[in-house]
């Protein structure tokens, strides 16, 4: 059609021209991000379902070739002596993440409410002193982190790698937080106050319910730091019997004949809890991650 | 999510932030007492393990003789070049992408939102899996990728990770796949916030979709891009493991970065004090990025 024609249209035929075109680019940039999303995933299946351990049968494949859950059983049933003992560092990538994401929930808010409503200092006081953290940022700051905890001694010590995450989670807590805090009225504090209320009843009854979209969200980055950091746990942790999961697939690197299938199931078994708390707590997110930039 | 925005419902955008009013004219007795044992928390952790081991790595890398030996050291430059490139691109184009992307996803179709469900996966799924699973798919001869070009082309693949610069972008490919949906998020978060009467008064003008984005989406999200963008840059800068999962510095250590290096010295070759020197050397870059964080939180009037 050319330009002309085109223009000779009835604007309503222009119009409609128009909004189709639109719809199907949506689309075809739809059917991109979804397979972009996805492929990683689908890989990690791919090699998870082959049941031979060697590597190289999957040459050129792409798709199973003989679909088998046998790797995903040899996890579970900690078949192979590098899973020896998967369900106990399964435990301990529990203790860590949960840990951390309560903890990191816990200490930002009691810090953010009395700096940010009780006005303890000034409000942004808080927010730029933990930014400070940022100046030497994890991996950067992990080898006097790792003299420290040995002064304190922690060594070997899952509490160690807690306080890492909790440190490295804090700062983006505590901007997330206070940014939020500024869209609830204080006047609601005031009112509890005349009404007789402790700054720990305040804090329960009524900064608690209100930020619940702020805290679902800084609860669920911490937790998925936690869970997808590797260099502290790896570094912090040297017994088996502490180790994550995360630093148990990584050993898998070190062997020259691993079984990558093993590692692939484990891979992602160890990635079903994160989504499951995620998508579990994802309606409060889009709320609960506003920093605030818009308003100013 | 959520489509009303407690922002959007609470108040029009003209009324200047009011300044919380103090609790009373000064803390005191139990109410002082209560604030602190608030605070104290988080001042023991602080101290205990952000100052004391930040303080520790600045004295560890104090002496000049170790940055005249990382200058020397040829691994050096090609890690610090890596790092450069690595937070320069990945950092601009993950923002950027993540721009534009918060707005595909506000369009109302039923499918943008379930997409958006989707397209949530790669943040909720942990880094080590993630990147294991790229290094798995790049690899040569039997990855995915070039599994899918041999059967959709009938050509075989590059071999990714061996050479540097392939390797190199495998790795912010990587890096972007787990963090654009975070950013995509807070973008969108920060979208959501705009009244919509901004928009409904620009289309009564007549305003095209370009100029909507131009004139009401750009000056509005541009002080959150900012602190995004400096955020995002610090993390990567601060991140080990895209480089040793996905390419592992292959080929030949080519492709290590300030992260990487700075644990091989100390923990491979051990030479603490001179991981500690590498790290250290990031510090002129991120002081200002901190800098720049910590001013941008401050503006928080919008110039309408």
């Amino acid at each position: 059609m050319s330009t002309a024609a085109l223009s000779g249209l009835p604007a309503r035929r222009r119009r409609r021209l128009r909004r189709v075109s639109i719809e199907a680019a949506s689309v075809a940039l739809g059917a991109i991000l979804l397979i972009w999303s996805v492929l990683p995933v689908y890989n990690m299946l791919l090699i998870a379902l082959d049941p031979d351990e060697g590597e190289t049968e999957f040459a050129y494949l792409i798709l199973p070739p003989e679909p088998s859950l046998k790797s995903f059983w040899g996890v579970l049933s900690q078949d192979y002596w590098y899973l020896e003992n998967f369900w106990l560092q399964f435990a301990n990538s529990f203790y860590v993440g949960l840990l951390t994401m309560v903890l990191t929930v816990l200490i930002a808010s009691l810090a953010s409410f009395a700096v940010g409503r009780m006005r303890l200092v000034r409000a942004r006081l808080l927010t730029k002193i933990a930014l400070l953290t940022y100046i030497l940022p994890a991996s950067l700051l992990a080898i006097p982190f790792m003299r420290v905890v040995l002064r304190y001694g922690l060594t070997d010590n899952l509490w160690a790698v807690i306080a890492a995450e909790i440190m490295f989670a804090i700062p983006f807590a505590v901007l997330v937080l206070q940014q939020y805090a500024t869209i609830i009225p204080i006047e609601f504090d005031e009112a509890a106050r005349i009404d007789g209320a402790s700054p720990l009843q305040v804090y329960r009854h009524i900064y608690l319910p209100l930020m619940a979209p702020a805290l679902a969200a800084v609860g669920t980055f911490a937790l998925l730091l936690a869970w997808g950091e590797y260099l502290y746990q790896y570094l912090l942790l040297s017994s088996a019997r502490n180790w994550t999961v995360a630093v148990a697939i990584e050993q898998f690197f070190d062997a020259d004949e691993a079984p990558w299938n093993y590692m692939m199931a484990l891979a992602i078994i160890y990635s079903l809890p994160p989504i499951a708390i995620f998508y579990a707590l994802r309606r409060y997110m889009a709320a609960g991650l506003t920093m605030g930039g818009v308003k100013g | 999510m959520s489509s009303t925005h407690p922002l959007v419902a609470a108040r029009p955008i003209a009324l200047k932030p009011r300044r919380p009013a103090r609790w009373h004219s000064h803390l005191h007795g139990s109410e002082l007492a209560w604030a602190i044992a608030f605070v104290v928390p988080y001042a023991m952790m602080f101290v205990a393990f952000a100052l004391y081991p930040i303080a520790y790595g600045l004295w560890m890398g104090s002496s000049p003789a170790l940055y005249v030996e990382l200058l020397g050291d040829p691994h050096y430059a090609e890690a610090a070049l890596n790092t450069a490139l690595f937070a320069g691109f990945a950092t601009n184009i993950m923002m950027f992408a993540a721009l534009l992307l918060s707005g595909f996803f506000t369009r109302r179709r039923w499918w943008i939102k379930a997409l958006l469900v989707v397209w949530m996966l790669p943040w909720a799924l942990p880094a080590i899996p993630a990147y294991v699973s790229f290094h798995w798919m790049l690899i040569g001869d039997y990855g995915l990728i070039d599994s899918l070009i041999s059967t959709l082309f009938g050509i075989d693949g590059p071999s990714w990770l061996n050479d540097r610069w392939s390797a190199l972008a495998s790795d912010m490919a990587a890096y972007v796949w787990k963090w654009l949906p975070f950013w995509t998020l807070i973008l969108y978060a920060g979208r959501m916030a705009i009244p919509q009467d901004l928009y409904e008064a620009a289309d009564i003008d007549g305003a095209s979709g370009y100029r909507r984005f131009v004139h009401i989406t750009v000056p509005l999200l541009a002080n959150l891009y900012l602190i995004c963008t400096a955020l995002c840059a610090i993390w990567i800068i601060g991140d080990f493991t895209a480089a040793e999962l996905v390419s592992g510095g292959a080929p030949a250590l080519s492709t290590e970065v300030l992260a990487t290096l700075s644990v091989h010295y100390a923990f491979d070759f051990g030479q603490p004090a001179r991981g500690v020197a590498a790290a250290l050397s990031a510090l002129p870059i991120l002081i200002p990025l901190v800098m720049i964080l910590i001013r941008r939180i401050e503006t928080r009037e919008v110039q309408l």
